[in-house]
């Protein structure tokens, strides 16, 4: 017994020893200098040493490994240690699915006046920016949902119809005079027309192909977007983007404004209320299209698509209409958030649809599960409102960000809500399906 | 019988005419002929590597063959070529079916969605291609009905009702093979076309799957063309048998005819041309 | 022609740069069939190490010729290995408890190890540039600019044939390693079938791990001849660099060594040219243009095996 347990401590000490070589390794050079410009000795590099934050990485590896091997790994484990094993083991979310679906919801419509009651108008307003901002979040993750969680075509370009929709309302704004109710179904379908027509040359690829060259198309009409200044402005984007109106009423201090026509006290807040109203209505009706959606047979093609593309088509399914249509339904929907954004902005600029977008709203869809409606308002929650709540670790909050990633990724691989919903039942009581059956799609 | 037209040449769901596929330099099929005969059950045998799966493949549009036609006649007396369709039409409508030799059902989807999704095409039509299902309309939900009652109708029959809610990765080997069928059945196919329907059954399975294919045929008009290995099989319920060796058709017949023809047993034994007078002094004919 | 010549050798040279980057990816994708997004950061962090090894050492213009090659060569074995240790753990943390998961999760990873890497960098050295002063200057006229000396200077630079002949040896030195050792043949192996070759007794996970040390420590090597090259680098730089080779990865066949080196020159040359003759703001359109193009119409890359699908 004595025996077994010095082994133990043995190898736990070699191996948080090994952990330690390794941090100091990556420590030393990256940590431990910094290299920087002297101000006062023209464009001279100079290296500034921190030595303790060296020994200190070092020594939480060292402890940390030491620790985690010694009680929480045991020996069993010593040679794979799994991230997953140190996180606590939530069985399953997937019951939570019905009974969150209506809470959420509940919360989602009384949320401004609960935050309004609770701060006044004046402390809720980040609040609500942020909130807002979330639901921008779950409507692109929910529209890119359909495209990478439906029909399982990895789509690393999805940002470029965020920007679509957002140029459309922009452009069609300045040049003719168009309000935001007539502009928003035409950026949606612009957005769904760039679908089509980037989507028709590619679907054919199959996996990381099609990852590459969505991404390719998404950076090509980034880079259009930042050249052609005499069209889009440039790196100088668009301003002056007229704010939407509330059945033609504007949210304008005085006569005829918004808070005239009802009677109420003029207050900036009016507007960004209503900006969250909209963006919620937007992103539910995302939802029930979705949700209907994959009752249909489009909706179910598309699945039976991301689990065999063969067999579907030796089922007489028309394979490239059927990814089309999801390509481009899901730009539509990004093109009605980028038009949203662009009229909550009232600017918007090449600056705000980089790749790092495409990959947060994939990250998103992921990290909540793919296909699961819900997964993707808790990843949005946790990931949107996660990051902006630390506002205050403005340097750090970058670098959480990508860290939670990994750790979310390593944690639950098939995403916070690991199930799907049957479309359609004999029997009322039909259980989800566990993602481990569910195929994730080659295309 | 031998000297009458044969049944399958008389008014066939299926001519084959001069076959040929070629993968770079490699024949798989040369210059095959053979007609399905409408409401039978034809069998395509021929050892492993023959090009049987080949055939197939070129009947259902996922190869292009290299040359040769492949005249799909539907009972309306609409005719296709089939070598001139991609292979969704060829589905959705020549009406040929198949399943896979390696099942590919859509394993993360319930058993009842597997079927509905083989009955897209109509339900497509009914939804008024999305657009009507999206509001809702009575067209589309009665077509959906219609569907539900199709696919239970075919579950009853493969007895996999009970666990319509299930995932049909979750299914043991034999009842997905069956509901490969079944989906397949759900399409409303004139010609099915089954890449080795009992391989991996056990006898029990294997004597129900006879079973399915026989009333398939009786009930449902449907021709059957099958790929199999398993002899019992082949001999109990098919009315032609045509033999593949080599990319090459070594015999064509009813299975009494095939099971005594010299080459067939020289193809499976495995002699040479020269050797097939011993070989058939030795089993006596 | 004389500005064809110097656009052709800026080309090559660039291409040495996004072809060495582009292997990593090639062969990780090889092994793992996984697209490493964090590569691009790995090929970062190599420049800064590069960078401060070269600023500790107190390199300069100055120093002499001998001297500087011989410090020059120990900053590149020491920047390759410091950041190997980076690469392994990379993989160590985020993708190894993946294997075998689903495909998604370890694109996911690679994408949050990016995110880290960069942000970390940004962090631990600044936001700003590091300029760099040349260390190596000169190189051969190719051209005189004509008799009346008003035509057009074609210039190679040494830095320039330093980059492209190391870039030729490493080339060499793999492609052996691939072919003919032991490791070579095991990471062949597994890149063929994983359970296979780990049931004939090949270390699947060290094969791995290596392949991303091997991968880390060309980034390295690139790194460090950006860094001499440019004269400048930011935490940034690994982004688009990673993009543009991996584009040249898949241009040139994923999987395959010297497609990826092919691939390499090509996305430069089609960069330099298009700077050169067109316009500079849209030359990654151009190399991204490329590649969609290609990948549409020959989807296995240049030299990529084609890709069967089995009915």
């Amino acid at each position: 017994m004595k025996k077994q347990k010095d082994t133990l401590m043995v190898a736990s000490l070699k191996d948080a020893v090994g952990g330690a070589v390794i941090a100091l390794l990556m420590a030393l050079v990256m940590v431990g200098m910094k290299v920087d410009v002297a101000s006062g000795r023209g464009a001279e590099l100079f290296i500034e040493d921190r030595w303790a934050a060296v020994a200190m990485a070092v020594a939480i590896v060292f402890v940390g490994r030491f620790v985690l091997n010694l009680f929480y790994w045991k020996k069993e484990d010593t040679e794979k240690p799994r991230l997953g094993s140190l996180l606590p083991s939530v069985s399953s979310f997937s019951g939570l699915g019905r009974f969150a679906t209506p809470v959420l919801l509940a919360l989602a419509v009384i949320l401004p006046f609960l935050l309004m009651y609770w701060l006044g108008s004046r402390g809720s307003r980040q609040y609500i920016d942020l909130a807002i901002l979330v639901l921008t979040y779950v409507m692109l993750g929910w529209g890119l949902n359909i495209v990478v969680g439906l029909a399982g075509l990895l789509d690393l370009g999805y940002v470029a119809f965020y920007a679509v929709g957002a140029y459309s309302y922009a452009l069609l704004a300045h040049y003719f005079g168009f309000s935001f109710w007539l502009c928003l179904p035409l950026a949606g379908i612009l957005a769904a027309f760039w679908g089509i027509i980037l989507g028709f040359p590619v679907l054919r690829l199959r996996g990381d192909y099609l990852a590459i060259v969505t991404l390719a198309f998404g950076e090509i009409i980034r880079v259009v977007l930042l050249n052609w200044y005499e069209f889009t402005g440039g790196p100088d984007g668009l301003s002056g983007i007229p704010r939407p109106s509330f059945f033609g009423l504007e949210f304008t201090r005085g006569e005829g404004g918004f808070a005239d026509f009802f009677g109420l006290k003029y207050s900036s807040i009016h507007r960004i209320i209503f900006l969250y109203y909209l963006i919620l209505i937007m992103a539910l009706v995302t939802n029930i299209v979705t949700n209907r959606l994959r009752r249909l047979p489009i909706g179910r093609a598309w699945e039976a698509l991301r689990e065999d593309e063969i067999a579907c088509r030796s089922l007489g399914i028309n394979t490239t209409n059927t990814k089309l249509t999801a390509f481009a339904l899901g730009a539509m929907f990004g093109g009605f958030a980028g038009s949203f954004f662009a009229t909550r902005q009232g600017f918007i600029s090449p600056e705000s649809f980089t790749f790092m977008e495409s990959a947060v709203i994939l990250a998103i869809v992921v990290l909540g599960g793919l296909g699961s409606q819900v997964g993707v308002v808790i990843a949005s929650v946790v990931m949107i409102g996660g990051f902006e709540f630390f506002r205050e670790f403005e340097e750090y909050r970058m670098l959480v960000f990508g860290l939670l990633m990994v750790v979310i990724m390593v944690w639950k691989p098939r995403g916070l809500i690991s199930s799907r919903t049957p479309s359609i039942a004999l029997s009322k009581n039909a259980k989800g399906i566990s993602a481990d059956l569910v195929q994730e799609g080659t295309g | 019988m031998s000297n009458t037209m044969k049944s399958w040449d008389n008014n066939p769901v299926l001519k084959i005419e001069h076959l040929t596929m070629r993968f770079g330099g490699l024949v798989a099929i040369n210059d095959l002929s053979f007609n399905v005969g409408r409401g039978e059950i034809t069998a395509l045998i021929g050892p492993n590597g023959a090009g049987k799966t080949t055939v197939f493949n070129c009947v259902t549009g996922f190869y292009k063959p290299t040359e040769g036609r492949l005249v799909m006649a539907r009972s309306g007396g609409e005719k296709y070529l089939l070598e001139r369709m991609p292979d969704f039409k060829i589905s959705a409508q020549a009406k040929v079916a198949r399943t896979f030799q390696n099942i590919r059902l859509f394993g993360g989807m319930t058993i009842l969605e597997n079927l509905m999704v083989a009955q897209h095409n109509p339900l497509m039509v009914a939804s008024q291609h999305t657009v009507g299902g999206l509001f809702g309309l009575p067209t589309y939900k009665r077509a959906s009905n219609e569907a539900v009652e199709k696919a239970k109708y075919w579950l009853e029959r493969t007895g996999l009702i009970d666990r319509a809610d299930n995932p049909a990765a979750d299914l043991p080997y034999g009842d997905q093979r069956r509901l490969e069928i079944a989906r397949a059945m759900c399409t409303g196919p004139e010609l099915l076309c089954l890449d080795e329907p009992a391989a991996g059954l056990n006898p029990k399975e294997s004597a129900e799957l006879n079973e399915l294919l026989m009333y398939i045929r009786k009930e449902h008009d449907t021709s059957v063309l099958l790929i199999e290995h398993d002899m019992s099989v082949v001999m109990e319920i098919s009315d032609h048998v045509v033999v593949l060796d080599y990319g090459v058709k070594i015999s064509d017949g009813d299975p009494e005819f095939v099971k005594n023809d010299p080459h067939v047993i020289a193809a499976y034994l495995g002699v040479d041309d020269d050797e097939v007078d011993t070989v058939e002094q030795e089993v006596g004919l | 022609m004389d500005y064809f010549l110097q656009q052709l050798i800026n080309g090559v040279t660039l291409g040495s740069i996004y072809g060495l980057i582009a292997i990593g990816y090639t062969m990780v994708y090889g092994i793992i069939g996984m697209i490493n997004f964090a590569h691009g950061d790995i090929f970062m962090v190599g420049a800064f190490v590069a960078l401060i090894l070269i600023v500790t050492l107190g390199l300069s213009a100055a120093t002499p010729v001998f001297l500087l090659i011989f410090a020059l060569i120990l900053v590149l074995v020491l920047a390759m290995a410091l950041t190997a240790v980076w690469g392994w753990t990379v993989e160590r943390v985020a993708y190894r408890p993946l294997r075998g998961s689903f495909r998604l999760a370890p694109l996911i990873t690679a994408i949050g190890a990016s995110i880290t890497l960069q942000n970390f960098v940004q962090i631990s050295q600044g936001a700003r540039n590091k300029p760099l002063q040349p260390l190596i200057s000169g190189g051969f006229q190719l051209t005189d600019g004509g008799p009346d000396g008003t035509g057009f200077v074609v210039q190679l630079s040494y830095m320039q044939i330093i980059i492209i002949v190391t870039t030729i040896a490493l080339m060499a030195g793999f492609t052996f390693l691939i072919n003919k050792t032991s490791l070579g043949r095991s990471q062949r192996a597994c890149e063929q079938d994983r359970k296979m070759a780990a049931l004939l007794g090949v270390n699947v996970d060290r094969t791995i791990s290596l392949t991303f040390v091997m991968g880390a420590a060309l980034a390295a090597v690139a790194g460090l001849m950006f860094l001499l090259y440019y004269g400048v680098i930011d935490f940034f730089i690994g982004f688009l660099a990673g993009v543009k080779a991996f584009t040249a990865a898949v241009l040139g066949g994923i999987g395959s060594l010297p497609g990826a080196m092919l691939g390499g020159l090509l996305i430069g040359l089609i960069e330099t040219f298009w700077s050169g003759y067109f316009s500079v703001e849209y030359k990654d359109v151009a190399a991204f243009s490329i590649l969609a193009i290609v990948l549409i119409f020959m989807p296995e890359g240049l030299l990529g095996k084609p890709e069967v699908e089995k009915v």
